[in-house]
């Protein structure tokens, strides 16, 4: 077995939540609330005759990023598939509450869920919109919120209309966000629709590429903890107001997306559309080659989120 | 109750309130002020478009500075589930609307839910639990998933999930359940005039989000508001 003497360099897609946390935040600084020795466990989940674990699939508590307070939650993609039950959605609802007096200079998510844990589906579906509402207050008391997106679970269901909330995204390759995942289209709508085994396509409609390129993130990283970390640390400080213009700008950019790429069928119709001068190559291309492809775009990046 | 009968009773003096494609958008008047509609009709997913139809009408009420309320009426299916949407961003366009909604609220328009309906998932979060308060009248069904599929996710025979569905309200559809977990504050009566109810739940916003409390009261949230609670006392201490 390897051993990775830094942990800036280990992969974000392959590290557990408590690894992220670890090596994105400065070194020995995080303090965990709830932690697993509090045994805050599922009280539903055994009623299906399921697992539990000391800390329902998330990791919650405060650290220091480049020196500065922040407040953090990490879902662990490897339990349950990251989803929301009603611990896990109630740390996450706990940690915003408590940015509101606590005033960090940001809090950061990092996603990895399927969405709402459907054994204990009605409060995950409750916490999303609880969560949902203690980040616009959050925003609107001047604190940014930060999403970082790129685990193996991917950001899903009701976590893709919580990063959509966020004031800044940043996405890996490996990160994918959508509403339906390709499984749940495939089941209602069929394989014609969305043939869930193909992964190239799967990459394309919902992947972290494809996210960058249309404005739907703000960073793109490479797949290591240290990225996410650079990208954290410079996304603070360009995070959007939440008021009215910010609003009415993300209303004009959401409706020339839909207007312009309403049509496409796929996402490499898109990437041609936005000026990409090889679109079938990006899958396949290299995260500086990429880098270079964004600066070219205008739609990528923009204050209205 | 229909859409129809619902606006009707709401505002009985008549209304300016239209629905195309599923969308609801307009107006009336509540007590000689205006009151927004928003909403959607008819079990119609909610896309991309819908999504951005919603979200500028809530705009354009709050550009108007009346901090009159918005009324949020649903009857939807779940989000619309499709490649191109997704494609569109469809996480993006629901995240604005409900960011929409929050923000309205935030500005001195109270957001009353009334969920009249079915609804589900992306589209019942980013609609009526995006409001202030949320309101359904009998024969409601929101959920997030039906039984049959959630069988079939979890790979629990049906009859089983039916069994436990009987005492178990935090993850089996329906209204009740939904009512138990907090996430819908209070049935309506169908039999009553609805002008009066909207007026005093109007009247009675809950400063905050009352949520958890309300699903540790009523026995389908046992656990969530203590938790938040303890994480927040823990990051105020030390």
């Amino acid at each position: 077995m390897r051993i990775v003497t830094d942990p800036g360099s280990q992969s974000w897609y392959e590290a557990s939540a408590r690894q992220r946390v670890a090596g994105l935040v400065d070194e020995d600084s995080f303090e965990e609330f709830l932690g697993p020795a509090e045994r805050a466990m599922s009280p539903h989940l055994p009623l299906f005759d399921l697992p539990r674990a000391f800390d329902d699939g998330i990791v919650v508590g405060r650290a220091k990023l480049d020196g500065r307070p922040v407040l953090v939650a990490a879902q662990e993609g490897r339990f349950m598939g990251g989803a929301f039950g009603e611990i896990h959605g109630g740390k996450l609802v706990g940690l915003l509450r408590a940015a509101i007096t606590a005033k960090p200079a940001a809090v950061l998510i990092l996603f990895d869920t399927g969405g709402v844990r459907l054994q204990e589906a009605n409060a995950g579906e409750t916490a999303i919109a609880e969560t949902m509402r203690a980040i616009a207050d959050a925003r609107t008391a001047g604190i940014p919120v930060i999403g970082l997106i790129g685990g193996r679970a991917g950001c899903y269901g009701g976590g893709g209309l919580i990063a959509g909330t966020c004031s800044r995204l940043a996405v890996s390759e490996q990160g994918r966000i959508s509403v339906s995942g390709p499984e749940v289209i495939e089941t209602n709508k069929g394989a014609e629709e969305f043939d869930s085994r193909d992964r190239a396509l799967v990459w394309r409609t919902m992947g972290g590429k494809h996210r960058r390129l249309t404005g739907g993130a703000d960073a793109y990283c490479a797949d290591t903890v240290a990225a996410f970390r650079e990208a954290a640390i410079r996304l603070i400080g360009t995070a959007p107001a939440f008021d009215l213009a910010m609003l009415e700008a993300e209303q004009a950019r959401l409706e020339a997306r839909v207007k312009r790429f309403g049509d496409c069928r796929d996402a490499t119709e898109i990437w041609a559309r936005l000026g990409v001068n090889d679109p079938d190559a990006v899958p396949a291309m290299t995260d500086a080659a990429f880098a270079e492809t964004v600066a070219s775009v205008t739609e990528a990046s923009h204050d209205a989120r | 109750m229909t859409l129809a009968e619902i606006l009707s009773s709401v505002f009985p003096r008549g209304h300016a309130v239209t629905v195309a494609d599923g969308l609801v958008t307009g107006q009336g008047s509540l007590d000689g002020k205006p009151l927004h509609v928003i909403g959607v009709d008819g079990d119609t997913p909610l896309g991309v478009e819908g999504a951005l139809a919603l979200s500028a009408a809530v705009l354009d009420v709050v550009r108007t500075g009346d901090r009159a309320p918005i009324l949020v009426a649903i009857d939807s299916d779940s989000q619309r589930m499709s490649r191109r949407d997704e494609l569109l961003g469809l996480n993006e366009c629901l995240a604005h609307l409900a960011k929409a909604l929050l923000l309205a609220d935030r500005l001195g328009h109270p957001t009353i839910g009334l969920i009249y309906g079915h609804s589900a998932a992306g589209a019942f979060i980013a609609t009526a639990l995006a409001t202030r308060v949320l309101a359904a009248l009998p024969g409601a069904n929101p959920s997030v998933m039906d039984l049959p599929s959630v069988a079939r996710v979890t790979k629990l025979p049906l009859e089983k999930l039916q069994e436990m569905a009987k005492s178990t309200p935090v993850f089996a559809p329906g209204l009740d359940n939904m009512v138990a977990t907090g996430a819908v504050h209070v049935v309506l009566d169908a039999e009553k005039p609805l002008d009066g109810q909207v007026r005093e739940l109007i009247a009675a916003l809950p400063a905050s989000d009352t949520r958890d409390t309300l699903g540790e009261e009523r026995g389908g949230r046992p656990v969530a508001r203590e938790i938040a609670e303890r994480v927040q006392r823990q990051a105020r201490g030390g």
